[in-house]
């Protein structure tokens, strides 16, 4: 078997040990009354049926007529009574089911919490008990008692439950929501056909309206969903099929280069890790934010960087603010939670625009807004507004000359009174054509002129008549309203306009990508398209043979000094950018840039600008950021692609192997059988005869050959059933021994398993392969009339079974690999062993939970082969008096 | 002379070694490959002892073992060592023994004799040696190498058990049933438990028993050879 097959079969075995436990099927429900035990005894009926062992463990059918001729047809297992103060109280008899052993268990309020004194302070306990033993179990849950939700749902119904069921049970189980409108519901309520405890009485009214049921039923429905993508997630981690799949929950983190956006950043990983969510980093676009520092920008893009390392999705949102933008954006997205950060702000601010949490809070209904507050005070080192036009003082005050010319020559005409509004002209143009400062310059030259030219004493500068001070305050106003209003109209129209080219340049290059089928293409769309959006050369570098390789470059002719292949190699090994503007390797007139995937570094983009400048300008940064993470990301789909597949091509051979084989062994069996008996039968006629003793001993090696394929199939196909009981290790010893007499009738053989050891968890007829299989192995190596121990003991941390010899030993270096399979000691092909025994003792092992080690004995030659027991597998031991 | 073993199995080459084997031995056999020829043979009489292979071409081998049962056949079962949950199922369905295949001839030579000893005499009222330990029925009296040796109730109903079907094979479900009743069927630690008292007081070594032999997830066997 092709060795790079083998994780597969080690994540099938593992399935196959979650096969032997079993397996829980959760009725989940948003309220009392929805109908789940009515459920869940339909489908124990049906199984019943199907000629299943079903019973029932507990059901509440609290007087029910329905549902209790529903429990008619089944076995119920009687309640413990267990007595507290004067109380009887009446518990699921854990002990009795799993003595009892029926295939499937109905068990009913999953989230129950026994009385003391019972073996597990929870019901839910009890069930993972059960499925340990086995059993498969039914049961139902309100959806007010899953532990992560516990807190949401006692936030609106104002009803907290205690008896809480951890997320990890649900993770595990199969989930089917019963789901009833809730004007049925409260229908039933009224109807008094739903039971409620007489202490919840009290909550009633809240707790069923119609408003909380319905969010209690999408809660319920979600919480289903999620599991559903969890178990999809595992699913895909085992068979390493790529998919989409949708999450229920879903954060948005808002950065913007404060200083704590690397904080956001991580904290917002760390939630959505928490609620297994889909998560994106917007960045809100707005007009003020061309007046970011480039302290910022940088802060910006290193976040930026670190989200598309930690796995988020990036987004720029154009807005015409930040609370505008995000609320878009999220109500677009369907976000149940915002990330954001409150930085400290002055009183004034507050006042003046109210936080940005609470205008979100107001205009996004439904959403979690977590809030992290950081020290750092709002910053204030925005970029310095642009250098003073001299140009446009100048021409502010050649307009001013102009209108004053004009004004002297109409003024004669119309009197001097209307004519400081004239002077409106200049000063409009220049605050919309220049801005605040030549507008202001040119305000006070209008007023100025206004004053020497038209006021009387006409001819010079007086401030006695007040007029001339109402002129200048008038139009300087005037200039600065228009200054800022012509300024963010310019501003917003040159975001718009970038904004918009980008966003188009990113959907042209995310639809290329799309459809793009090798790596070799996605290298080409992607160095291609970053040439053109950046006006840079760019390649595509990629591990190959163990060396970095230019995949395709633009340019084609690229080429690389070895400073830059230097910083490629590193780029491509560490993870980091490199090259030209970084930290590492900046000699280089290249810069490195990762592709960084869940699956580490497949690649890295390098960039030069032929004219010698830096090759990501600023305003450019956060279109190269989102540039690469979309490359990396079709890197990663390709790559997850061609490992599917190829895990499906080993996967179908494995198959064809495992149904070869067994084929195999059903027709060899037959006639193996008859070569056996018949070389039996040979030897017993003709005892003296060396040839059938030859026959006799080459037709019990073939088999004993035949047996350990057959065994190792079954072992690697994962179809292992493991059905633990206990056992007695004493015995169990003993069987094998006797099993293998003839075997060891040339050794002397010790049997150190007192009779007094506790029972041990395990199968007994896999527990009985591995140690006839250790036997086996020891007497082929051990020396003619040696000692062969089997010893037990108690341990610290479990129980020990070894199997020793006083053979050569296991050669040093080679104790961890003598469970691999074909796994012999040199030059001793005359003992006959397949090589499978010891693979075949580590699979069942492995399959009960065991594990196995092989050593040296340390007081002289021979090997110790270990079995071991870790303590939940080890039986409490019981006194002879449990026995009844 | 004793009644014909009848061979069921459906390939030639292993009823002509079995017969081989079971004349040597002295015994007589009859042979059937199907289940047809199985049911019309045993129906037919004549023979007491059946050598049943479970993979037949026509039918079920473990269908057949209750139908052999009414007729009062003596069932031995041949199956492979891989398919224990087969034999304990033909075990549970009343078939009284079974030989793993490919099979040592001695072993199937030893069952056969136990099966013809069950069948020939009422062994339930006669004391029986079995090694050093001697059991007499009658008076529920057990003694080791002469001594009397005292034993629980669950203790003795488990011994009396495997000593009226010795050297036959009884299934954990068989053993928990008779001694401790159809509620406790899946209580094999109950009759681990008491396994073990019974070996630390019939045993000579009870850390490596001879008397009391433990089949792994099949069930229990009284030597009795």
């Amino acid at each position: 078997m092709n060795e790079r097959a083998r994780p597969s079969s080690d994540l099938l075995l593992k399935a196959a040990k979650r096969e032997a436990r079993g397996r829980l099927k959760i009725f989940l429900g948003a309220a009392p009354g929805v109908g789940k035990t009515y459920e869940m005894l339909l489908q124990g009926a049906a199984s019943l049926r199907a000629g299943r062992d079903v019973v029932i463990g507990v059901v509440e059918t609290h007087g029910r007529a329905e549902t209790q001729a529903l429990v008619e047809p089944f076995e119920v297992v009687p309640k413990h009574i267990l007595k507290v103060g004067a109380h009887n109280q009446a518990e699921l008899d854990l002990d009795t089911l799993l003595a009892r052993r029926p295939q499937i268990a109905l068990i009913d309020e999953l989230a129950h919490t026994n009385v003391s004194g019972s073996r597990h302070p929870k019901r839910w306990q009890d069930v993972e008990e059960l499925r340990d033993a086995g059993i498969d179990v039914l049961a139902t849950l309100n959806i007010q008692h899953v532990e992560s939700l516990n807190d949401v749902i006692a936030g609106f119904t104002r009803v907290r439950v205690r008896e809480t069921v951890p997320d990890s049970i649900l993770d595990d189980a199969e989930i089917e929501v019963i789901d009833l409108p809730p004007d049925e519901l409260i229908a039933r309520l009224q109807e008094g056909k739903v039971y409620v405890p007489e202490e919840a009485t009290r909550a009633l009214g809240h707790f069923f309206s119609k408003a909380n049921l319905s969010a209690l039923r999408e809660l319920s429905l979600r919480r289903a969903a999620q599991t559903v993508d969890r178990q999809m997630l595992d699913h895909v981690a085992v068979s390493g099929e790529p998919g989409n799949w949708a999450a229920g929950e879903r954060i948005l983190v808002a950065v913007n280069g404060e200083p704590a956006s690397e904080l956001l950043v991580r904290s917002a990983k760390r939630l959505a890790d928490a609620l297994h969510a889909s998560w994106t980093v917007v960045t809100i676009e707005t007009p003020r934010s061309n007046l970011a520092s480039a302290k910022q920008r940088a802060r910006l893009s290193v976040a930026l960087t670190l989200a598309r390392g930690l796995g988020a999705t990036l987004a720029t949102v154009p807005a015409a603010s930040v609370p505008d933008g995000l609320t878009s954006y999220a109500r677009e997205t369907r976000a149940t939670t915002i990330v954001l950060g409150q930085a400290r702000h002055t009183w004034w601010q507050r006042t003046l625009r109210g936080s940005l949490a609470n205008q979100l809070s107001q205009s996004l209904g439904g959403v979690a807004l977590h809030v992290l507050s950081t020290d750092e005070p709002i910053s204030t080192d925005r970029a310095r507004a642009a250098p003073l036009s001299w140009m446009g003082v100048a021409m502010g005050l050649l307009l001013v000359a102009l209108t004053t010319l004009v004004n002297l020559v109409v003024a004669p005409k119309i009197g001097t009174d209307a004519l400081d509004l004239f002077y409106l002209v200049p000063v409009i143009a220049t605050a919309t054509r220049f801005g605040l400062r030549p507008a202001l310059v040119s305000s006070l030259a209008a007023a100025v002129a206004y004053n020497f030219f038209f006021l009387e004493p006409v001819y010079t500068l007086t401030i006695e008549n007040p007029q001339n001070f109402v002129t200048f305050v008038a139009l300087a106003g005037v200039g600065v309203v228009a200054s800022q209003f012509a300024g963010r109209l310019r501003r917003e129209a040159t975001v718009g306009a970038r904004t918009a080219t980008e966003n188009a340049a990113i959907a042209a290059f995310g639809q290329r990508l799309a459809s793009v089928a090798t790596e070799q293409d996605t290298a080409e769309v992607t160095s291609e398209e970053v040439a053109a959006l950046l006006g840079v050369s760019a390649l595509i570098m990629a591990t190959h043979d163990g060396a970095p390789r230019i995949v395709c470059s633009i340019p084609p002719d690229a080429q690389l000094n070895p400073v830059d292949l230097a910083a490629a190699d590193f780029a491509l090994a560490r993870g980091e950018t490199t090259g030209r503007d970084s930290t590492t390797l900046n000699a280089a007139d290249w810069q490195f840039h990762p592709l960084k995937t869940s699956l580490g570094v497949l690649a890295v983009l390098g960039i030069s600008n032929p004219s010698g400048q830096s090759p990501v300008p600023p305003e450019k940064h956060l279109l190269f950021t989102t540039l690469l993470g979309q490359a990396a990301l079709a890197h990663e789909r390709l790559r997850l692609e061609g490992e599917a597949r190829q895990v499906a091509v080993l996967q179908q051979r494995d198959d064809l192997r495992t149904t070869l084989i067994s084929s195999l062994g059903h027709d060899l069996k037959t006639p193996l059988t008859a070569v056996v008996a018949a070389a039996e039968a040979l030897a017993a006629d003709h005892a003296a005869s060396p040839t059938s003793k030859v026959l006799l001993t080459e037709a019990h090696r073939l088999h004993r050959l035949f047996n350990d394929l057959v065994e190792m199939t079954r072992v690697e196909s994962g179809a292992l059933a493991v059905q633990r009981e206990p056992v007695d290790l004493t015995e169990a010893a003993a069987a094998a021994v006797h099993d293998l007499r003839s075997v060891l009738a040339g050794n002397r053989i010790e049997l150190a398993v007192p009779p007094n050891l506790p029972m041990v968890q395990a199968d007994p007829r896999m527990l009985h392969h591995i140690l006839v299989n250790l036997l086996d192995n020891s007497a082929k190596y051990a020396p003619p009339g040696s000692l062969i121990r089997i010893a037990g003991a108690r341990s610290n941390s479990g129980l020990t079974l070894s199997v020793i010899d006083l053979g050569p030993g296991i050669p040093v270096g080679k104790e961890h690999d003598m469970f691999g399979r074909f796994q012999r000691v040199e030059g001793d092909d005359r003992k006959g062993g397949t090589g499978l025994g010891l693979a075949i003792v580590k699979g069942f092992a492995d399959a009960m939970g065991l594990s196995v080690s092989a050593e040296n004995r340390s007081d002289g030659p021979g090997a110790r082969f270990t079995i071991f027991w870790p303590e939940p597998l080890v039986r409490r031991t019981r006194s002879m008096d449990d026995a009844p | 002379m004793t009644a014909p073993i009848l061979i069921v199995d459906d390939e030639p080459a292993i009823r002509r070694l079995v017969r081989g084997a079971l004349e040597r031995a002295g015994e007589r056999a009859d042979e059937a490959a199907t289940a047809a020829e199985a049911l019309i043979a045993a129906r037919r009489g004549g023979c007491e002892l059946v050598l049943l292979d479970l993979g037949l071409p026509d039918r079920d081998g473990l269908e057949l073992i209750p139908l052999l049962k009414v007729l009062d056949r003596t069932v031995i079962v041949l199956t492979a060592r891989d398919r224990t949950d087969e034999m304990v199922a033909a075990l549970d369905l009343g078939a009284d023994d079974y030989v793993t295949k490919p099979f040592d001839t001695a072993e199937l030579l030893a069952r056969v004799r136990v099966a013809r000893r069950h069948r020939a005499g009422n062994m339930q009222a006669q004391p029986r040696e079995f090694g050093a330990v001697s059991f007499d029925p009658e008076t529920r009296r057990i003694s080791r190498a002469g001594e009397t040796v005292h034993l629980t109730p669950k203790e003795y109903a488990l011994f009396s058990e495997l000593a009226r079907y010795a050297g036959r094979v009884l299934t954990h479900h068989h053993l928990l049933t008779a001694v401790w009743g159809e509620a406790h069927i899946n209580d094999v630690e109950y009759l681990r438990v008491t396994m073990r008292g019974l070996r630390a007081k019939l045993e000579s070594n009870p850390g490596h028993p001879a008397l009391l032999l433990n089949e792994p997830g099949i069930g229990y066997r009284l030597t009795s050879d």
